[in-house]
């Protein structure tokens, strides 16, 4: 599923929460202009978790990036639940995880979340309760009065979801959130995340350079390729919402991810 | 204390109070000699020679024990009311230098602010900021002192203006680092929730700078005595540490001069201590502390 989108469809499919039509972007650096982001069309549908994975270069964050009016395009549109980004961001319309925590150390853990909530002015009880639903739904009740450097790196991570989830925005964009942490811990927070998913019903665009991460949790891979930043294919990916870690030894997901594996190899030869 | 923490102190001390005995006994030897020439003594022995030249009344480097009895003299036995007290004198330069430190760092932090927030202003501003601190204060002070006496502002504020030109600058320096010390990701988490300027600079920038702050603190304090002092040399006639300084290398009375030296040192070490508690009951609100 890979069709140009105009932008004026967007009246006619209310459901649509991300239209990217003819998108690129390139950075001015010290050596001239790198093209991180060429002919980029993609459109995500509400409830949908969508997963971006490429190799490092490949422009997948900036592209998350420009999502979230982080980056500027150089070319192209974005329509974030049909508006601008810079409007969709101004309406806060999503929550960002970033690759780190980025916690404030000098706020513990119920403030951290509390953060977004202060800035976009909720009042005192609202942001309590809110504050309590964020850590039961990240497993972190209990942590609330600790400060970040008491808290593990995934145990970091699951605050900083629930931070990008306490102001409830319908879109979470995550970037390689799970990067940084080890296989076992990687696991259980990637059956948590799905289990977030289910229940919240959000809309998750999430960065991963894992093949298994992303054939687990997602409804679409897109497959990137790098110089310029382009995506390559989109494979469908339709298991079961309430699956479980084991579906990764069934036949069905090891083609998916051998799908995954193909593409990326056409897409990026590590002799360039 | 422990003792395996106490005793490496205790030696460095003891070895620095031999080493100014020593240097006591070698540089006085000289002049005491003249005094028992000129007294037509001839029969001291070497112990007589070391034992005159570290009680003299006018030593080129007085000892040790000389300074301690000065200090229970000026500091104890002195009522703080009496001019000749070091207490009464150490009082009107603990207030210049506050009054001088509160305005350094005051103006400090302001112009951190505005050069964290005009870009334009770090290039315009700065290198003035940097050349004020090329001036040698001593030529400076008596100016300050002169234009500010033109507008009728006599007595402490002159002194405290000079504390303040001091202490301001590493306060600037230390802020604006501060104040743009947050990363990148903590700045763009700002972002995505359109923060305004101002949350931003509440909430992230401020509490960030927060280590640098106490930093800053105590090098600008440290700074504010100084410029307190020399302030004094300036306008000796209303007292301070400075003032006595200048008074006893008038009547050559070095126990006095060194006397006065560590009082303002004690002076600065207490101020600079007292932000160092300050700096740790923060840091562990603010769960810095580990």
């Amino acid at each position: 599923m890979l069709s140009p989108l105009a932008i004026n469809e967007k009246a006619a499919d209310s459901a649509r929460v991300i239209d990217i039509a003819d998108l690129s972007l390139s950075f001015t650096t010290a050596d001239g202009p790198v093209q991180a982001l060429s002919g980029i069309n993609l459109a995500v549908e509400r409830g949908q978790f969508i997963s971006f994975i490429g190799p490092s270069g490949c422009g997948k964050t900036t592209l998350l990036r420009a999502v979230a009016d982080l980056e500027t395009p150089s070319a192209g549109a974005i329509r974030v639940n049909g508006m601008s980004p810079q409007e969709a961001r101004a309406n806060r319309a999503y929550g960002y995880v970033f690759q780190a925590p980025a916690l404030y150390p000098w706020r513990n853990v119920e403030r951290n979340i509390a953060l977004p909530l202060e800035i976009m002015g909720y009042p005192k009880a609202d942001r309590e309760a809110r504050v309590a639903r964020g850590l039961d739904l990240v497993n972190l009740t209990g942590f609330g009065k600790k400060f970040p450097w008491q808290l593990s790196g995934g145990m970091q991570q699951r605050a900083s979801i629930a931070r990008a989830l306490s102001f409830d925005p319908d879109l979470l964009l995550m970037d390689e959130p799970f990067g940084a942490l080890d296989e076992i811990v990687r696991d259980k927070l990637n059956e948590q995340l799905l289990r977030l998913w289910d229940v919240t019903k959000k809309t998750v665009l999430f960065v991963t350079h894992s093949i298994p991460e992303a054939v687990f949790l997602s409804t679409r891979i897109v497959v990137m390729s790098p110089r310029p930043g382009r995506i390559h294919d989109v494979i469908e990916c339709g298991f079961p919402r309430d699956r479980t870690l084991d579906i990764r030894e069934t036949p069905e997901f090891l083609e998916v991810a051998n799908r995954v594996r193909h593409g990326l190899r056409e897409g990026h030869s590590y002799e360039d | 204390m422990r003792i395996e923490r106490a005793l490496p102190v205790a030696i460095i001390v003891g070895a620095l109070i031999a080493i100014w005995y020593v240097g006591a006994i070698l540089m006085n030897t000289p002049l005491q000699r003249d005094f028992f020439a000129n007294a037509g003594r001839t029969d001291y022995s070497a112990a007589d020679l070391a034992l005159a030249d570290l009680n003299m009344d006018r030593p080129k480097l007085p000892a040790p024990h000389q300074i301690v009895a000065e200090l229970d003299k000026t500091v104890l036995e002195t009522a703080p009311t009496s001019k000749r007290s070091l207490v009464y004198h150490a009082l009107i330069t603990l207030q210049e230098t506050l009054l001088g430190f509160a305005i350094g760092s005051a103006l400090g932090i302001g112009l951190a602010i505005l050069i964290v927030n005009l870009k334009v202003l770090e290039k315009s501003l700065m290198p003035w900021i940097v050349a004020s601190q090329t001036i040698p204060i001593i030529a400076l002070a008596p100016m300050i002192v002169v234009i500010l006496n033109q507008f009728d502002i006599t007595g402490i504020l002159p002194k405290a203006v000079i504390a303040a030109y001091l202490s301001f600058f590493p306060v600037t320096v230390g802020m604006v680092k501060g104040l743009r010390s947050p990363d990148p990701l903590q700045l763009d988490l700002m972002r995505t929730y359109c923060a305004t300027r101002a949350q931003t600079f509440l909430k992230l920038r401020a509490p960030a700078s927060a280590p640098f702050f106490f930093a800053s603190m105590k090098i600008g304090v440290a700074a504010a005595l100084v410029g307190a002092v020399v302030a004094e040399v300036t306008k000796s006639e209303d007292g301070g540490l400075g003032a006595r300084l200048l008074a006893g290398s008038y009547y050559g009375q070095t126990v006095q001069i060194w006397a006065a030296l560590f009082a303002a040192a004690a002076l600065s070490a207490t101020l600079v201590g007292l932000i160092g508690v300050a700096d740790r009951i923060v840091s562990r609100r603010m769960g810095f502390a580990r």
